[in-house]
């Protein structure tokens, strides 16, 4: 039994599958656990261990599911035998959700800086270029993907293969190339999907121009309201160190709804 | 506690006792978030983090304790409890750690 649970999770997280541990914390039988992973028939995930009572674990196995979706831990209460509305028992709620995912479309020097920060900030980095000799491994190695296609193609991929999850709320699509010939279609594609965080790298006439070819290529109000453009909070950013940072900040302050002045200059909670 | 897997295998390989220690819940203004997970071993080492270093010292002595007893069980620090002169969050919250032997 020992060690049992420890290396099912090390598996699952080695192959980057969505896994929960729920463990009670408080109540009869504090430590036990049960490791919850999804299966082919999302109503029925598979769990391993138990917490002392089969319907309990349907139960708490039930809401690890809804945990692993919204990608948060939790701490929740239950009967002895799951019952909601019952305080006997108290068990955290553990989530490894897959990483988050960011696209970078354009395989330039910022692309590195970008990809670096990015693997720290702990997202799976995708590099998309259909230049054949600028989109190589050699050039990123901190990416987890390099990949030679038209990035409205790859998007396309991605949102239709089965095998891939679409993109959604935790993942970010940057657009670099700054050649409309390339970054036109992107955007087109991009706006077709759930992403989170839009950004395309250009001056202030660049986007202009770019916004104008978006509009004429069907581009709506609210699609254009999503498109970070240019790319970045404004920290007077020049290095593709500095603007990387630069690009990471906006996306921390658009998945969190901050405006992002300074802290010293505002007041209440830091979190 | 996905950053600490592969130090964890490693010292599971090397034959050490391990202690978890995981934020499960926060009150208040916390530096860590619910998951944050600090390991510690017989031999005093320690992986990760719960706070921002302002309570890992007390989570040490906790976590040889329950190496030493296999108890698992709750802990907090924080600023409402008597302890909190000497051991306590500097940001005001409360902090409710689960330290259990990883058996598991």
């Amino acid at each position: 039994m020992a060690g049992q649970l420890f290396n099912r999770l090390a598996t699952e997280l080695r192959a980057s599958r969505p896994v929960a541990i729920a463990t009670e914390v408080d109540g009869p039988h504090p430590g036990a656990k049960i490791l919850v992973g999804t299966s082919a028939t999302p109503a029925e995930p598979t769990v391993q261990g138990s917490l002392g009572n089969p319907d309990l674990d349907r139960v708490v196995a039930r809401d690890s599911i809804g945990c692993l979706e919204l990608g948060q831990n939790e701490i929740r209460h239950y009967g002895s035998r799951g019952e909601v509305n019952q305080q006997d028992l108290t068990v955290f709620i553990e989530v490894f959700a897959p990483p988050p995912r960011m696209l970078i479309f354009g395989a330039v020097d910022f692309t590195a800086a970008l990809a670096r920060i990015g693997s720290i900030m702990g997202y799976s980095i995708t590099v998309c270029d259909a230049r054949e000799a600028f989109a190589t491994r050699e050039r990123f190695p901190m990416a987890d993907q390099v990949i030679v296609d038209w990035p409205h193609r790859l998007l396309e991929q991605i949102e239709q293969d089965p095998q891939t999850k679409s993109l959604g709320n935790r993942d970010a699509i940057c657009i670099l190339t700054h050649d409309p010939k390339f970054d036109v279609p992107a955007a087109i594609a991009a706006f077709s999907t759930e992403v989170g965080y839009i950004g395309a790298m250009g001056s202030r006439s660049t986007q202009q121009k770019r916004q104008r070819k978006l509009i004429e290529a069907g581009a709506t109000h609210e699609d254009l309201g999503r498109l970070h453009a240019p790319i970045g909070l404004d920290l007077g950013a020049r290095t593709p160190e500095e603007v990387a940072v630069s690009i990471w900040a906006e996306i921390i302050a658009t998945h969190t709804g901050r405006n992002a002045p300074n802290l010293r200059d505002a007041s209440g909670p830091l979190h | 506690m996905r950053e600490l897997l592969d130090d964890l295998e490693r010292w599971k390989e090397a034959g050490h006792e391990i202690a978890l220690a995981r934020v499960v819940d926060v009150e208040g203004s916390g530096p860590r978030a619910p998951g944050a997970t600090m390991a510690v071993n017989g031999a005093g080492e320690v992986l990760g983090s719960v706070s921002g270093g302002c309570v890992e010292g007390a989570v040490i002595t906790e976590a040889l304790e329950i190496l030493r007893t296999g108890e698992r069980r709750m802990v907090s620090f924080g600023y409402s409890d008597d302890e909190a002169i000497e051991v306590g969050l500097t940001c005001g919250g409360t902090v409710h750690l689960f330290l259990e032997p990883l058996d598991w």
